[in-house]
């Protein structure tokens, strides 16, 4: 049997297997994904003038995030990219439903969310392992929750242990396990509870590039088998490249869509790949501007300080 | 091994230097009791079961006493972590009753309740409680945000969520304060009990003061620091060792 990632791509036309970019892409507010899939799908998720803004103890609002649209097809893997205070994380969190959006409409399965539920799990950035519980416990909690049997959740934690390569630790401490197996953990924890949504909020962030190649090997592979969709969050333009299907480009504060870019090279992909890093490459320079803004504004407000 | 050795070499040393300057006759004996005196005083009280009687005295109400104040601050804790309007009025009151000694409730205890078990309770909880309720505070506030965020992600809800990740999470937090509850009130009870003259451990000091016993005073205060001992640094040592190690907390200590 062929690894499903092995599997030669087709059905992509060769011209398309490089990065374009579409021509609407300064609407934000088209669906792109509906061009380029023509099924009329019910999208996993979808997001429609979505804003959110803080009231600030000192000054009136902060606006986070200014008229989101967005749509996620079933089984998309997105990846949403941006200078670091755009709003990126406060966007899964309101997919989430850790968060209430100010205005518009957030909507999974054409519902609109209320409140958490475990059909979207979020792996947060600092994770939110419980060090109180053993390995085998973390996994097991959203399903205990839930009130899924004991025979059930024990068969459950053997195959989503297997699955991330982490038996031989199920009684383990999170103390004792080292930054990637804290990953494959809370990766094991969220899947666990069978999302139809994977939210991962730069979740490689803090690891070293070998361990952060693997992982991406293993979470494109997860990803490949259980069929799930995933929202990944990073600030690593390649990263997002090298996963994604498609990639979205946040500006600086107000978060807003700035660009969408289809990413239609053949998988399993590469860090390292010579396309990749052509793709990354011309995103990299629309993502500096924002860097760009965003320090200027940084140092404006040091220098009014 | 080498610290059981430190241990013995030092204890020996201290009773030998003891032992040399009660020999030489420095102080009388009513003033500076012999060792040997005092151990035959230990002897004497537990044979005839004076001292097993003050210390079941004592310790039973150390053990209501206590334990009222655990429930009552406990959730005394939560309510004013959990609630601004709380936190500003009586968790600002707790942290400024904090400083008057807790024998200064016994006029009170004695107004209200007369001269009975109750009042020395009164004196006891009222120097654990504060205690065991700033800590229960402290630890439901420094509780990282990202545990209860993970939970309501996994699905936990209301009770579920306290009983599975609130309550664990700040375990460490409350055992610290359960710990620094009973030493405040081992400290409460033995000084009500001195003044407040019925059984126990503090009225056996007093009555050895009142008998010019040099010997006995010392005694109790060796069974004292004994009791106290063996519940602070045995028992809650040991609670506190285990969560560390499963907590990876260990090399920070």
């Amino acid at each position: 049997m062929t690894h499903p990632l092995r599997k030669p791509v087709t059905g992509i036309p060769a011209e398309h297997r490089t990065l374009h970019r579409p021509l609407i892409a300064r609407r934000a507010d088209f669906a792109l994904t509906a061009t380029v899939e023509p099924e009329p799908q019910i999208p996993k998720l979808s997001l429609s003038n979505v804003s959110l803004s803080y009231a600030t103890n000192s000054s009136g609002h902060l606006v986070a995030l200014k008229n989101i649209n967005l749509q996620v097809q079933p089984g998309e893997f997105l990846c949403i990219v941006g200078p670091s205070g755009c709003g990126k994380s406060t966007l899964l969190h309101l997919i989430a439903g850790l968060h209430q959006q100010t205005s518009g409409e957030v909507l999974v399965d054409n519902a609109p969310v209320q409140g958490p539920g475990t059909d979207r799990i979020l792996i947060f950035q600092e994770l939110g392992l419980f060090p109180w519980l053993t390995v085998a416990q973390n996994v097991e909690f959203g399903m205990r929750m839930k009130g899924v049997p004991k025979s059930e959740r024990d068969a459950k934690i053997r195959d989503y242990l297997r699955l991330v390569h982490l038996q031989q630790f199920k009684d383990s401490y999170i103390h004792q396990l080292s930054g990637g197996m804290r990953q494959r953990v809370a990766l094991a924890r969220a899947l666990a509870t069978e999302p139809d949504v994977l939210l991962m909020d730069e979740p490689f962030a803090a690891l070293d590039a070998q361990t952060r190649d693997l992982l991406h090997d293993e979470l494109e592979r997860i990803w490949a088998e259980t069929r799930r969709t995933i929202v990944f969050v990073t600030h690593n333009v390649r990263e997002a490249v090298r996963l994604g299907d498609r990639v979205l480009l946040m500006t600086f504060r107000p978060g807003q869509v700035k660009r969408e870019y289809q990413i239609d090279l053949p998988r399993p992909r590469h860090l390292e790949d010579v396309h990749v890093a052509g793709s990354a490459r011309e995103i990299l320079d629309d993502l500096r501007e924002e860097i760009n803004k965003s320090l200027a504004e940084e140092y404006g407000l040091e220098a009014s300080a | 091994m080498k610290r059981a050795l430190r241990y013995i070499l030092f204890y020996s040393a201290l009773i030998g230097v003891w032992a040399l300057l009660a020999k030489l006759r420095v102080w009388p004996p009513y003033i500076f009791p012999t060792p040997w005196g005092v151990a035959e005083t230990l002897w004497a009280g537990f044979a005839d079961h004076s001292f097993w009687i003050a210390i079941g005295v004592s310790m039973r109400r150390m053990l209501i006493g206590y334990g009222i104040s655990v429930v009552l601050g406990l959730i005394l804790g939560l309510g004013v972590a959990s609630n601004k309007f709380l936190e500003q009025t009586i968790g600002g009151l707790l942290v400024s009753l904090q400083s008057l000694p807790s024998i200064c409730w016994l006029p009170i205890a004695v107004l209200w309740f007369g001269l009975t078990e109750k009042a020395i309770l009164f004196v006891v909880v009222m120097g654990s409680l504060l205690s065991v309720t700033i800590s229960m505070e402290t630890g439901r506030k420094q509780l990282p945000k990202i545990y209860s965020m993970a939970g309501r992600n996994l699905g936990a809800r209301g009770i579920q969520l306290f009983w599975h990740v609130t309550l664990p999470a700040s375990l460490p937090y409350i055992v610290t304060g359960l710990k620094q509850g009973w030493a405040f009130a081992w400290r409460s009870l033995i000084s009500g009990e001195m003044i407040f003259v019925t059984l126990g451990l503090g009225q056996l000091l007093m009555m050895g003061r009142d008998l010019n016993d040099m010997s006995q005073v010392v005694a109790v205060m060796i069974l004292i620091v004994g009791l106290g001992y063996l519940v602070d640094g045995l028992f809650f040592k040991a609670i506190e060792r285990r969560l560390q190690q499963r907590w990876g907390l260990t090399s920070a200590a």
